[in-house]
């Protein structure tokens, strides 16, 4: 194994990691917009504040990781990606702002139970997946230009891109399908059998679109990307065996059955379908400018990096440990018999 | 819009985001100590007085947290987005410290999660009091990496330059930049300082809005003693950092102190205009600079006539450095007779102008911290990489900068009003007095 793959191997399971709790947060903002919405209020909002609110500064922080990360490993895709990206991440950073205020405003704060913001708490939700997501469109190539040696968006393209819009499409179903069955987990837990029963059908809601606009983008990718293509067709077995992780998912959801073998098996299917899209991407970080053998660090940054990393886990494994058995795994709280906040 | 332009306006936003970060940095580095020592002394004490400040602290101080890391999601991705030939060059050679500050805040954040949410569900304090711990070690250690990251900017070693080309790179060295030491001290103990000053401006306001609870004389007496310690401990850092600036960047001491000719005997210069090379209006302190340049009147200050006319940083950072040392000198004096005079007895401290001073001293030391950034950054023109690059070549070849800069504009003035907004409402709703009497008919009236 070469310093780049443990290097990018390193950044994608932790991008993956924030897919996850980002998702279960994102969707379950929107959720609790949407029963508010519909007078459905209160069912959701107690089970937010009692998982989201402890949580969601470590959510973030596995975004933040990302980004300093393949800075750290791939210096170059500062030049490219931080030139082209202005626009679309600082929207993103602004949406960000509008959630993280949320918390500190709302729910930590002076209690906030106005509409609006809890609209605009949920709509960001959706609007930042639709936010991020284009970037793995753009790093199919065909939506840049270099002009002078400097980097440009093509924006046009870029909009007009079925594949750009098929991988928006799926970023959002899949926030909300990841969230819903994460909920319905936690509120079965919860022992609420009301927000139960209305997660769970929320998670059968949003599994079909997920799975249709996965496979869509595939099929996108022959036209769009061939060589990224043919390379996916390798990994064939791979997203074969997501799909029965798929499968069995709705399964256990449709039977009311074993919701938390449920979630575990969620986190599987996209986690084969995650790393098989990312090893098909290799060794590209931008078709067809930036490889990670040619934007690499050098070789004592990246032993560094490393080594700061393992230390780091050392350190974190246990912290996260403890955070998810006071919050997640504990009973009492779950349930909500009694409040500790301060 | 040309290149130079795409470079002040990145430059702007920088400042703009940087500005505004830079507070709620401050109170996330600061106020963990604070309340920290509080619910130390609470529990040393067996004082319900201190636990609940802590408590009360903790509560305000998540709000701000939680805006800072936005602003700090924001500030770390902007790097990036403005600055991006700068952070490809930077990567290479101080990603280090930039990857090992994530995971301090990582540590902080899940600890600061626990903590806030686990008030009272330990059957022994002390538990609960050690979930701390790792928030202050996590706030500090974040602080000082980052710290040293900008030390790279001011003092970059650990690299060589060959052909155009980044070669021995050393990590470790890079981190250890002769910028650290100092830098590092001065931004821990001007955040404890500035943390301590507004915590004690809160009990001052508290106590002249007509509260005349212990609760507040108690949070008032504390934390000017903790102002004190960290003010004199920030004065001592600061006559090192004026060494640092003379031996590794003249160029920036001689710009703040209008010092145009290289010589011994150097004097101070405080305020003034400049006429020419000539200062007017100044109040002038004989050797001065040299004592604080090398600790003896005799020491040789190098003045701006031994530097290139397009190295020199803008000569308005001069009032930027006096107004950080003079707010400096006066909060370390203010608090100093304020500890003194509530020890003494002295009747000066209750009346009702100096409790509006220590009002003033909160916002003034925070100010003081705007100044010393503004200065250190301004102060290191025309180099975003001292002497290897410079700051127009640093930035993005992006025309979208200015969008940006309404944009944000617009988002921290939002957020700076609902923090003041939630906050004064937060503690409106539930005044101590209340929340005191609470806690005691749930206890049963078992002590007074």
């Amino acid at each position: 194994m070469t310093l780049e793959i443990i290097g990018i191997s390193v950044l994608w399971l932790f991008l993956f990691l924030y897919v996850i709790v980002a998702s279960i947060d994102f969707g379950a903002g929107f959720f609790n917009a949407y029963s508010a919405f519909s007078d459905k209020q209160h069912i959701l909002t107690g089970i937010i504040q009692r998982y989201l609110s402890p949580v969601w500064e470590v959510t973030n922080v596995f975004f933040v990781f990302f980004f300093v990360g393949i800075i750290g490993f791939f210096p170059q895709t500062a030049f490219y990606y931080g030139t082209t990206l202005l626009v679309p991440a600082s929207l993103a950073l602004i949406l960000l702002a509008v959630r993280g205020s949320y918390y500190a405003f709302a729910t930590y704060g002076a209690k906030i139970d106005h509409r609006g913001y809890i609209y605009m708490y949920g709509l960001s939700g959706l609007l930042l997946p639709a936010a991020l997501s284009p970037v793995l469109a753009i790093s199919e190539g065909g939506f840049m230009r270099l002009e002078g040696g400097q980097p440009s968006l093509d924006y046009w393209a870029l909009f007009t891109s079925p594949l750009m819009w098929s991988i928006v499409v799926l970023s959002l179903a899949a926030v909300l399908y990841i969230s819903a069955v994460f909920l319905t987990w936690y509120a079965h837990k919860a022992g609420d059998v009301k927000a139960t029963q209305l997660v769970r059908k929320y998670a059968l809601v949003w599994a079909g679109p997920t799975i249709i606009t996965a496979t869509g983008i595939i099929f996108e990718l022959r036209g769009h990307n061939p060589e990224h293509y043919a390379s996916l067709l390798d990994l064939w077995w791979m997203f074969a065996l997501s799909f029965l992780l798929f499968l069995g998912t709705v399964f256990l959801i449709w039977k009311k059955r074993n919701y938390g073998l449920a979630f575990i098996l969620l986190v599987g299917q996209f986690f084969t379908a995650f790393f098989a899209y990312g090893a098909s991407h290799y060794p590209y970080l931008l078709y067809p400018h930036l490889t990670i053998y040619d934007s690499f660090t050098n070789e004592s940054m990246a032993i560094a990096l490393i080594i700061a990393f393992i230390a780091g886990l050392g350190l974190l494994l246990p912290s996260l440990y403890l955070l998810f058995r006071l919050f997640l795994f504990d009973k009492d709280y779950v349930k909500g018999k009694s409040d500790y906040h301060a | 819009m040309g290149f130079e332009d795409t470079a002040l306006m990145s430059r702007i936003l920088t400042l703009m985001t940087l500005s505004f970060h830079i507070i709620y940095a401050t109170i996330g580095v600061g106020i963990p100590l604070m309340i920290m020592i509080a619910q130390w002394v609470g529990i040393r004490k067996n004082d319900e007085h201190y636990i609940l400040l802590a408590r009360r602290w903790a509560r305000g101080f998540v709000i701000t947290v939680a805006v800072g890391v936005v602003t700090g999601t924001a500030i770390g991705l902007q790097l990036s987005l403005l600055w991006p030939n700068f952070m490809q060059m930077a990567g290479n050679v101080i990603a280090l410290p930039l990857f090992m500050e994530v995971f301090a805040f990582f540590f902080e954040a899940i600890f600061l999660g626990i903590y806030l949410y686990t008030w009272d569900r330990f059957e022994d304090q002390r538990k609960h009091f050690l979930l701390l711990v790792p928030v202050a070690l996590g706030a500090a250690a974040s602080s000082i990496f980052i710290t040293i990251v900008n030390s790279f900017m001011n003092a970059p070693q650990g690299f060589d330059v060959l052909n155009g080309e980044l070669v021995n790179v050393s990590p470790l060295l890079a981190m250890f930049s002769p910028a650290v030491p100092t830098k590092v001290a001065h931004v821990l103990s001007t955040a404890f300082m500035t943390s301590a000053f507004i915590l004690a401006s809160i009990a001052a306001f508290r106590l002249l809005r007509g509260s005349n609870h212990i609760y507040h004389k108690k949070a008032l007496f504390l934390t000017m003693k903790l102002a004190l310690i960290f003010s004199v401990a920030t004065a001592i850092i600061g006559d090192f950092s004026g060494k640092y600036l003379a031996e590794y960047q003249p160029e920036k001491l001689a710009a703040a102190e209008w010092h145009f000719e290289t010589g011994p005997e150097a004097e101070l210069v405080l305020f003034g205009v400049l006429d020419g090379e000539e200062p007017k209006y100044a109040i002038r302190v004989p050797y001065a600079l040299s004592i604080l340049a090398h600790g003896v009147p005799s020491g040789e200050v190098i003045g701006l006539n031994d530097f290139p006319e397009d190295e020199i940083p803008p000569l308005w950072i001069h009032y930027l450095f006096d107004t950080m040392v003079t707010l400096g000198m006066w909060l370390a004096f203010f608090s100093f007779v304020f500890v003194v005079g509530s020890w003494r007895g002295w009747s000066l401290v209750k009346q009702k102008w100096f409790r509006w001073l220590t009002v003033l001293s909160g916002p003034l030391a925070m100010i003081a911290i705007e100044a010393g950034w503004w200065f250190t950054e301004v102060g290191r023109q025309p180099w975003i990489l001292r002497g290897y690059m410079k700051t127009s070549e640093g930035a993005t070849a992006s025309g979208q900068v200015d969008l940006m800069i309404v944009l944000f504009a617009g988002l921290y003035v939002i957020l700076g009003i609902g923090t003041v907004v939630v906050l004064s409402r937060m503690y409106k709703r539930n005044p101590v007095e209340k929340e005191l009497a609470q806690r005691e008919s749930s206890k049963g009236g078992e002590e007074s």
